[in-house]
């Protein structure tokens, strides 16, 4: 029994790897996810050094606060194309009469754009590595703002793919995908909570992306913050697999 | 080797397949024939497992095609209609892709590679981007693509659509010299193609078989004959003394030759018409200028049933 476990998640890994590959080596290939990296990569360090200057302090947890409005527009425009071009192409017939679930091949899809969201997040260890040449910083909020960014950034990926599932038009997707983890982020804010009270304020704060963001990025590891960001995220790649999985009995 | 047992599937309300039944035998190149829309291609997606039937089974050998989805899928080989490829990739990318995709252990994935760009004639595009490719070499690539695993089984939907004609021939006998040695279903609505590559063909219509057999059996099994004539005579009193003959069946007047010439085509329901018409001729002192009798063709039959008016 153990050892069948352990073959079935070997082949699954050996039927995930070539598309994962396949998928990660595209995103070079696109010209749109270059310049939203670039954008990305110059917007998050003027706000950075606008505040450096201006104030002349540093503070990581102002980076970190706001990334997440960044992301708004970096996730969906790395998962816009992931479905909505095989559907469009018609690629996803050849993808999925590959002998390969409907499942593994969203996993490829979402760890590929994941592992480029962290390449782009990565070329920003620049900042807290210039700053602590500079002076101080603090390694706990760094460290913690980062993995928050990676789990904040894999959430909004797994809601892109979902979206990029149901269309075949790209902008579409990018659109109501940025619509879709807007809601997401702001649900829990004191805003939206001001005009609700008792269980449903209580529910929508935990089902916002935003509250659990601002622990980490203050530097506060919380297993129920990790725990949110992984549940939610596997919920929303269970649901692009169904939605995959539809065109069988549509 | 491939059966297909009532299968039916429905798309919300719109019924593409109905009650179809077929089976291909190894090492047979059937052909799948049909106009647009008459659910072929649904039938070679539903053998693919990319969707699933309403009603009715699939079995590939032993296996089903929805419980056993992946082990046939492992037998296949697949040329959708749209021919998807990978166009930001090269030929060689994309070859190599695929090859890791079926598993292909990486030691042998140059060899698969090698014998594909052999096979299907792609030395000279190899290191080329697929988006620059003419559609002759893409089809090619998409054939490539389907047999780089050696499957037992080809589904080709469509596989010489859009090609011009010396590129449908090099298809043909692509898929002729594949045939001997693999089972292959291959969609089409070009009847020339049948004949020349087909061992087997199963005509479809509105979702359902009209027809089955090998080329030469459709042909013979129809045993239409029509006689086309031309007569010198009166146009009334010809068409009134022939429709009087039991042994013949419809008669079709067309254009006339001159003004007292005018041309038939006769039905013949039994026998030999051409010595009844002959004869005709002779007791009522008409001047026969013209006779010839044809049979029916693959094309014809095709016409006769998928066409609405004579349908069935």
């Amino acid at each position: 029994m153990h050892d069948m476990k352990y073959s079935n998640i070997q082949s699954s890994i050996a039927n995930i790897r070539p598309l994962l590959a396949r998928e990660f080596v595209s995103y070079f290939n696109s010209p749109i996810a270059y310049v939203f990296a670039a954008v990305f990569l110059v917007v998050t360090n003027w706000i950075f050094f606008q505040q450096f200057f201006l104030i002349n302090q540093a503070l990581m947890r102002d980076w970190f606060g706001f990334l997440p409005w960044v992301f708004l527009f970096l996730a969906p425009a790395i998962t816009m194309r992931s479905w909505a071009e095989e559907k469009k192409s018609n690629t996803i017939e050849f993808l999925l009469t590959l002998p390969i679930k409907d499942s593994e091949v969203v996993i490829a899809k979402f760890f590929s754009s994941f592992f480029f969201l962290a390449i782009v997040l990565g070329l920003s260890l620049a900042l807290p590595i210039a700053i602590g040449r500079l002076g101080d910083v603090d390694s706990g909020v760094v460290v913690a703002g980062y993995v928050g960014a990676l789990l904040l950034g894999g959430l909004y990926l797994s809601i892109g793919l979902l979206i990029s599932s149901f269309t075949r038009n790209q902008i579409v997707a990018f659109l109501l995908s940025l619509c879709a983890m807007f809601v997401l982020y702001i649900v829990g804010s004191g805003v939206v909570l001001l005009f609700l009270q008792g269980p449903i304020a209580g529910v929508l704060q935990y089902i916002s992306a935003a509250t659990h963001f601002s622990s980490m990025s203050r530097g506060v590891f919380d297993t129920r913050d990790i725990v949110y960001y992984i549940s939610f995220t596997l919920f929303f790649l269970y649901l692009n697999t169904e939605s995959i999985g539809s065109r069988k009995w549509r | 080797m491939i059966q297909v047992q009532n299968l039916t599937k429905t798309y919300g309300a719109t019924r593409a397949l109905e009650n179809v039944n077929f089976q291909v035998c190894p090492g047979e190149v059937l052909g799948f024939l049909g106009p647009n829309g008459a659910g072929k291609s649904t039938t070679m997606k539903i053998i693919t497992g990319f969707i699933s039937p309403s009603a009715g089974t699939v079995k590939v050998g032993d296996l089903d095609v929805v419980d056993n989805s992946f082990e046939i899928r492992q037998k296949l080989g697949y040329l959708a209609e749209t021919n998807p490829l990978y166009t930001d990739m090269k030929v060689h990318e994309y070859l190599r892709f695929v090859a890791a995709a079926r598993h292909i252990p990486s030691s042998e994935r140059s060899n698969a590679i090698k014998a594909m760009v052999q096979v299907c004639g792609l030395f000279a595009v190899v290191g080329k981007s697929i988006d620059a490719l003419s559609k002759g070499f893409r089809q090619r690539v998409g054939l490539a693509q389907a047999m780089i695993h050696n499957p037992d089984i080809l589904i080709l939907d469509e596989p010489t659509s859009g090609l011009d004609p010396n590129q449908i021939v090099e298809i043909r006998d692509l898929i002729r010299s594949i045939g001997k040695e693999k089972t292959i279903i291959l969609s089409t609505h070009i009847l020339p193609e049948v004949a020349a590559t087909c061992s087997r063909v199963v005509i479809i219509n509105n979702g359902t078989i009209v027809a089955q057999g090998t080329p030469d059996e459709l042909m013979r099994g129809s045993s239409r004959e029509v006689v086309y004539i031309k007569i010198k005579g009166d146009r009334g009193i010809i068409r009134q003394t022939l429709s009087e003959y039991h042994a013949l069946g419809a008669i079709k007047q067309y254009a006339p030759e001159g003004r007292d010439i005018h041309a038939f085509a006769v039905e013949i329901k039994e026998g030999d018409g051409r010595e009844l018409l002959f004869k005709a001729a002779v007791s009522n002192k008409w001047t026969l200028i013209e006779m010839y009798r044809k049979s029916e063709n693959l094309e014809d039959v095709f016409r006769r049933l998928t066409t609405k008016e004579n349908g069935v």
